[in-house]
């Protein structure tokens, strides 16, 4: 079975809030799930399937269910970190083409910044039964210096320079200027990114994402629902998942999960890399989106540096227009989880819905992808594969 | 610039990890092999995670090089974490001390040393040869 053509993305919301003391977790849930079905012209009661992941507050979807009064036949609340969301549109889209259920909902929703998390630099709490912790918690790993390990042996292996990095954070801040949500809207330039406080080397301040509090939502449909609702219609051709992790010690920097998940999007899809007018690459730090760049064949293994150079991801400019929205290095981050806002853009951009000074001209085929978890250590990937219908 | 002392979280051993955290404390790195397939394997598992094969304790030289490495500067105390590709064949994680961070490179050798922990068992980690 296929989910090419199976499902599509019927509405979508993005919380304007990137801070919110006043609301809480829950509410915030609620209020994207509410905006993504007003936005697809559906009503509360058509919702027959939820899907949330570890963001959300209580016992997998069961807590959520009761508290949004969902009635759904179908949940799934598979965590895989940030790329969660990715991987539930797949999983919404195959649930759909088997009939387990017809209009499901996706939510997200964190306040990490009104918590004052240090997201990347602490070392996360890891209970004692988790295999791993006892033999790396003593080191303190952090989220930064675990994707500041990929990073550095990229360089090592290829190259790559500080300065080719930051022309990723770069490309973000030329688009989150147009985005009146953005958290950061200041455009930014190699210079500002490089000299930024060095934090985890070889990634400097501007190289790590925003912390943000928000969310979303999605809502995925069969096509013959989909149709007669007011938006236009966003297809999913494709998608593909792929845990990574230590491989028993075998540690192997050189890709990331993305690369099989990658393969399997683009088998399922029928469509190349070359083929696509816009992508939104989870950007947790600008390295994350340069190895989804290699890792997607959008370049050759060890040219992402060179690729993403000179504006090449900027719209309007480069090849490759990428988070037209500012993404997390400058826009939003909600609950540390960047997978779903990268849903939201993309759909966007199919929709001609973006912002006019970075919408893509006909745009008709995008790519999401994102990692969940640790880049150095063990991650989800997942990529989702979209038209225009 | 030298490494300051930074507090060093306790392992928390169970049944199946004891003997690595004892070695530890004998001053000795140890690595799982499978008694199947032959192939050693980091971090310590009963089954191989490659077969599912039993395995058994082996005794390293405690000495590596440096696969990756990142110095992490945003900490009241910075440090070095790496990734070390052990001489025994598997890469684990740990931290490079006692040197200058500025020199610290890929490709590197390195040897254990065991630190003291919180409260708990030494925690092998690497300085340059
Ligand atoms: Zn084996």
């Amino acid at each position: 079975m296929s989910i090419n053509r199976a499902a599509c993305i019927a509405g979508i919301y993005e919380h304007p809030t990137r801070h919110a003391p006043d609301k809480s977790l829950a509410q915030l849930h609620a209020e994207v799930a509410k905006g993504a079905l007003e936005d697809a012209g559906l009503s509360k009661n058509d919702i027959d399937g939820y899907f949330c992941a570890g963001d959300a507050p209580g016992m997998g979807p069961i807590s959520m269910v009761d508290y949004l009064g969902l009635k759904p036949r179908h949940v799934d609340s598979t965590d895989v970190g940030g790329s969660s969301y990715l991987l539930h549109v797949s999983h919404a889209a195959q649930a759909i083409a088997a009939g387990k259920c017809d209009v499901a909902l996706i939510t997200l929703a964190g306040k990490p910044r009104s918590e004052g998390m240090a997201t990347g630099t602490a070392p996360r709490v890891v209970a004692p039964s988790v295999p791993d912790a006892q033999f790396e918690q003593p080191y303190a790993p952090t989220i930064a210096n675990m994707y500041a390990m990929v990073a550095m042996r990229h360089m090592h292996d290829w190259g790559t320079t500080s300065e080719q990095l930051a022309w990723i954070k770069v490309a973000a801040s030329h688009h989150a200027q147009h985005n009146p949500h953005a958290l950061l809207r200041n455009v930014v330039t190699v210079e500002d990114v490089v000299n930024s406080p060095m934090v985890a080397s070889p990634l400097h301040r501007l190289d790590c994402c925003v912390i943000t509090d928000g969310g979303g939502a999605i809502i995925v449909t069969r096509p013959e629902i989909a149709k007669n609702l007011k938006k236009p219609v966003v297809n999913i051709l494709g998608a593909g998942e792929s845990p990574k992790h230590t491989d028993g010690g075998r540690i192997d920097l050189s890709y990331t999960g993305i690369e099989a998940a990658g393969r399997r999007a683009w088998e399922e899809s029928g469509v190349k890399p070359a083929d696509m007018k816009y992508a939104s690459f989870y950007d947790s730090f600008t390295i994350t989106v340069l190895k989804q760049i290699e890792d997607l064949g959008f370049c050759e293994k060890g040219q992402g540096g060179r690729f993403v150079s000179d504006g090449n991801l900027i719209s309007g400019v480069g090849k490759l227009p990428f988070n037209t929205d500012g993404g997390g290095l400058c826009s939003n981050h909600p609950a540390n989880r960047g997978g779903l806002t990268k849903v939201l853009e993309a759909v966007r951009q199919l929709r001609g819905e973006a912002h006019p000074a970075v919408q893509v001209k006909n745009c008709d085929l995008a790519v999401a992808s994102g990692t969940g978890g640790s880049l150095g250590t063990r991650h989800g990937a997942a990529v989702l594969v979209m038209e225009r219908a | 610039m030298m490494t300051t002392q930074r507090k060093i979280l306790a392992p928390v051993a169970n049944v199946e990890t004891q003997a690595y955290w004892d070695a530890a404390d004998a001053g000795k790195l140890l690595v799982k092999k499978c008694q199947s397939c032959g192939e050693p394997h980091f971090y310590p598992r009963a089954l191989c995670p490659f077969c599912f094969g039993e395995t058994e304790w082996q005794e390293t030289n405690g000495e590596g090089e440096i696969y990756s490495f990142s110095v992490m500067r945003r900490a009241e105390t910075p440090y070095a974490i790496a990734f070390v590709k052990l001489d025994a064949g598997p890469t684990m994680m740990s931290n490079i001390v006692d040197c200058d961070f500025d020199g610290i490179a890929i490709g590197q050798r390195v040897r254990v040393v065991f630190q003291p922990s919180n409260g708990g068992h030494k925690v092998p980690m690497f300085t340059p040869v």
